[in-house]
């Protein structure tokens, strides 16, 4: 067992931990936050993206105890009083989810890309969420969603 | 007063669905925990087929944390087998399927045994402690091969690795083929798909001991059907099982199923007096969740050679897998129907042959038969064309059916309702720019381009509404087709629908809240939508085969206009009119000519609420259920475009452009329309061109996780432009045809005779799905040296 202290989604946690555990499995089995989805075991699906210390990282493929001492940001730390993110907005207003199992991942992934590149082109936002599966909704709208938030930030 | 209320039906409303979703609230199978929960975990076989001499779980019982550990043997007394409800054939062979292998395995990933621990870690770790001993047997891997003399038998004690088979004729097709000018023989191979729902599958159980009672939560599709086939399958009577598909995270009909594990789960919780779940992982989903497609398609059609149709005929090797599911013999059969599609002939011959491989068993997937019917016909439409030398829309337009002939009962005996192939042909052939693409093409030939754009044409039509239950009692499917829907008008006015249908991720409580609201006249945000769990919605037959809306929607409107009628009763008598001199609009009853004698629906619902002064003999509610069965399908249609450029000299294809113009009948809600569109696309695309299951030769998955199994991701997929025309369905009274297969069913054959259409020059015919690379870069060579 080994001793970590995580800052998730605002909440500093200390916990003894086997050093084989998967960070996901840390935020989803330990801390009960399960708005995170574990969609493949090979981190090729993107469904459980987070943010460590403010980058998306794939919370498969993190073990918890590399995660110690570091601030990890999920889908649930998002909304604060029921005020969505404009990301989380615009993915309502697009319909850019429909069984909505890879939507935390894609809006962490989406994060990343927009503070990465503020204005993308279509093209850059489709490589940008390269990583991220989704089987029901063909992509475009979760495009659109992205594009609105980079529009949005233009004009305010 | 009187101002009108804006319609609901129609409307692009945002989905009630997303607030949970996007801010992780969720209820996915996997997320739910009581105390005193433990995992459970399943060996898989190694091996595609071989005789289980030995399994020895000791080990794995004496790993701290283990709390129990089984082979199939130990359990097989408790469980039956698994369910097949759709033997087509009367002598269709149903093998023995048990949840766990007894004495053989036969396929690479059939369940061995099974550990339940305090932890998914600890289970894992017990897995690894399982000693088995197999003898390898000979394992039955080439759909063509497994009829040959002396092949192995999947099923030894059947005698014979076929399944089934089943024909059915209709016209004279060697009449019509001894009279065809051209005859365009043809085989396509429809390779094995994995679906691929993000969510891999979950199954929680919880037992309550005393009473016997318990609760199993499933990432399933089918909560009605699938209590019923539990209470079959174990023992345990349906009337002490309650079945919640909770949150559930696509389907694509790989949920649509009674899987081992909902079996092994429910038998283990009842054995040990513990809540249980089991979790899969991906690369457990790949061997373990049912496969879709996997056909051999022998294809033959009769024309004259001014274009006209006159007969087609249809052979099919039709993979079952190692085992039947619940539906594997069905679907192909399903598809039988659809090959003539929008095409009118006089003769239709359809034969199919199921057989047995040592592969995972094969099911529904995305448009189930359907798909493969419309890219059968679609392929050889173009092959045809391409023989005649005649433009393939042309063709088509020569051989449809037109719009003032419907309603029209094809060769195949659908008769399709309502339809207008030409105003959405040509709306997507202008979006398209078809001729100018034309041009372009040949004017890439005539220089000698490297990169060639191809055209590709389908025109498709989609068979919803599954299905009427006599149609079903007649292709000897196990259960009916109905649906059912219940509102409950509370005292406050707020409204409840309960619908027998069982979305993942669909839109259906958006979607029937908009059809509740218009026919009530309430305001959509007060109408509430319960769903997926046997305990609030008793009455169901789930969500598969774009069924949803034909049946359950229309069941919601009809369970409405029965609310509407008893409330009127109510107001009739509060309003000391009669009924007759009622009129109801935007959710409030008036008296004719006097607009100032009102009472809302509200109003009525609460004096029926209170019951103080009902009329004689009315129950106290303006509650109601609806029941329906279909009398027909409905079929919706459409015409997708694809351009692509194909890159002779890598063989790389890209798509340049995507229409479609799709005519769904009467549109709920355009957002959700376009949104399964989308989707369904996507798919089509990515068989064309991207996905399949591939297996080594001793009956290995290679492509058994998502580093292996090409799913599209987003910088692989065009903007698809997408339009519609709307012809309203004549057979149901909202109008509507369904939607939620058309994407997959129409773009698939689109690509690939787009890939093919740029290939013509080279005297490529076909190419085999996926298009990858490899396969075109081969195809332009050799066809380059056949015709050096």
């Amino acid at each position: 067992m080994t001793h970590i202290s995580v800052k998730v989604d605002g909440t500093t946690y200390e916990d003894d931990v086997e050093p084989r555990l998967l960070l996901i499995h840390y935020l989803r089995d330990r801390l009960g936050l399960t708005g995170t989805p574990i969609g493949c075991d090979t981190t090729s699906c993107g469904s459980c993206t987070v943010e460590l210390d403010g980058t998306a990282v794939k919370s498969c493929t993190v073990l918890a105890v590399q995660a110690d001492g570091c601030e990890v940001t999920t889908v649930q730390g998002l909304a604060h009083d029921g005020d969505w993110t404009a990301l989380q907005r615009a993915f309502h207003e697009r319909h850019a989810l429909q069984c909505g199992y890879c939507t935390p991942g894609m809006i962490m992934a989406a994060r990343d890309l927009l503070r990465e590149h503020p204005h993308p082109t279509p093209d850059e936002v489709r490589h940008g969420l390269e990583g991220n599966l989704c089987r029901c909704t063909g992509y475009q709208n979760i495009v659109r969603a992205v594009l609105d938030v980079s529009e949005e930030e233009v004009t305010a | 007063m009187s101002e009108t209320v804006e319609r609901e039906v129609g409307r692009a409303r945002t989905r009630k669905e997303d607030a949970h979703l996007i801010t992780g609230q969720t209820n996915w199978t996997d997320n739910i925990s009581v105390n005193g929960l433990l995992h459970l975990s399943i060996l898989r076989s190694p091996m595609a087929h071989a005789r289980i001499d030995r399994v020895d779980v000791s080990a794995a019982l004496e790993l701290p944390g283990v709390i129990a550990a089984f082979s199939g043997r130990d359990l097989a007394e408790a469980m039956g087998s698994l369910p097949c409800a759709w033997p087509v054939a009367e002598d269709t062979v149903v093998p023995d399927h048990p949840p766990i292998a007894v004495d053989e395995v036969r396929y690479a990933g059939d369940p061995v045994a099974v550990v339940v621990a305090r932890d998914r870690y600890t289970a894992a770790d017990a897995l690894e402690a399982i000693e088995v001993d197999y003898t390898p047997l000979p394992a039955v891997l080439d759909i063509e091969g497994s009829l040959a003399e002396g092949t192995a038998l999947v099923h030894s004690d059947k005698g014979t690795n076929r399944c089934y088979d089943y024909h059915s004729a209709s016209g004279d097709y060697a009449a019509a083929k001894a009279r065809a000018d051209v005859v365009v023989t043809r085989r396509y191979h429809q390779q094995r798909l994995i679906p691929t729902a993000m969510e891999p599958r979950a199954v929680v159980v919880t037992p309550l001991a005393a009473s016997g009672d318990f609760t199993l939560y499933s990432s399933t599709q089918i909560p009605h059907v699938l209590r019923v086939l539990l209470a079959v399958t174990t023992g345990i009577p349906e009337n002490k099982i309650r079945v919640v598909a909770p949150d559930v995270g696509g389907g694509f009909g790989s949920k649509l199923q009674v899987y081992g594990e909902e079996v092994i789960t429910l038998v283990l919780a009842k054995r040990l007096g513990r809540p249980l779940k089991w979790t899969e992982s991906r690369s457990e989903a790949n061997v373990a969740t049912h496969h879709g497609r996997s056909q051999v398609q022998d294809i033959e059609i009769a024309a004259r050679s001014d274009g006209t149709v006159l007969g087609l005929k249809v052979s099919l090797l039709a993979d079952m897998g190692a085992y039947l599911m619940l539906l594997s013999p069905g679907i192909p059969v399903l598809g039988a129907s659809m090959y003539p599609a929008i095409y009118k002939m006089g003769a239709y011959d359809f034969s199919c042959t199921g057989v047995f491989t040592n592969r995972t068993p094969i099911d529904a997937y995305r448009g189930a038969g359907r798909p493969e019917a419309t890219y059968a016909i679609e392929r050889i439409m173009d092959d045809l064309a391409a023989e005649l030398g005649m433009d393939p829309v042309d063709l088509r337009r020569h051989n449809w059916i037109r719009h003032e002939e419907f309603p029209y009962t094809t060769i195949a005996g659908l008769t399709y309702d309502s339809g207008n192939y030409e105003a959405a042909t040509d709306k997507a052939l202008a979006l398209f720019d078809y001729d100018k693409l034309r041009a372009e093409q040949a004017d890439r030939v005539d220089h000698g381009d490297t990169v060639r754009l191809g055209i590709g044409v389908s025109t498709y039509t989609e068979m919803c509404g599954l299905a009427p239950s006599r149609w079903l009692g007649e292709m000897r499917y196990a259960a009916g087709g109905w649906e059912a829907a219940s509102i409950r008008v509370l005292p406050t006015g707020k409204v409840e629908v309960v619908t027998g249908t069982s979305p993942h991720g669909q839109g259906h409580v958006t979607s029937w809240s908009q059809i509740a609201a218009d026919a009530l006249g309430v305001p959509f945000e007060d109408v509430e939508v319960m769903h997926g769990d046997t305990m609030l919605a008793p009455h169901g037959m789930d969500t598969y085969g774009s069924r949803s809306l034909v049946i359950g929607g229309v069941a919601v409107h009809e369970a409405a206009r029965k609310v509407v009628d008893k409330a009127r009763k109510v107001a009739a008598h509060l309003l000391e009119a009669s009924e007759a001199d009622l009129d109801f609009a935007d959710g409030a009853f008036t008296v004719k000519g006097s607009p100032e004698a009102r009472k809302t629906i509200q109003e009525v619902a609460f004096a029926a609420f209170a019951s103080h002064d009902l009329p004689d003999g009315m129950e106290p509610s303006i509650n109601a259920e609806h029941v329906l069965d279909p009398d027909t399908f409905s079929f919706p249609h459409g015409t997708h475009l694809c351009a692509v450029e194909v890159d002779t000299e890598t063989g790389a294809v890209h798509i340049r452009s995507y229409v479609c113009v799709d005519d769904v009948g009467k549109v709920i809600n355009p957002m959700i329309v376009e949104g399964q569109l989308h989707g369904g696309i996507a798919q089509g695309i990515a068989q064309a061109l991207y996905e399949e299951a591939l297996y080594d030769e001793d009956g290995n998955l290679v492509t058994g996780t998502l580093a292996d199994y090409l799913v599209p991701g987003a910088p692989d997929l065009p903007e698809f432009v997408t339009d519609r025309t709307e012809t309203p369905a004549t057979s149901n009274p909202l109008g509507v045809k369904g939607v939620g297969e058309a994407g997959t069913i129409a773009s698939t054959p689109a690509v690939v005779n787009a890939v093919v259409d740029a290939l013509r020059p080279f005297g490529v015919q076909d190419i085999r799905m996926p298009c990858t690379p490899e396969r075109v870069w081969q195809a332009v060579r050799s066809g380059k040296e056949t015709s050096a």
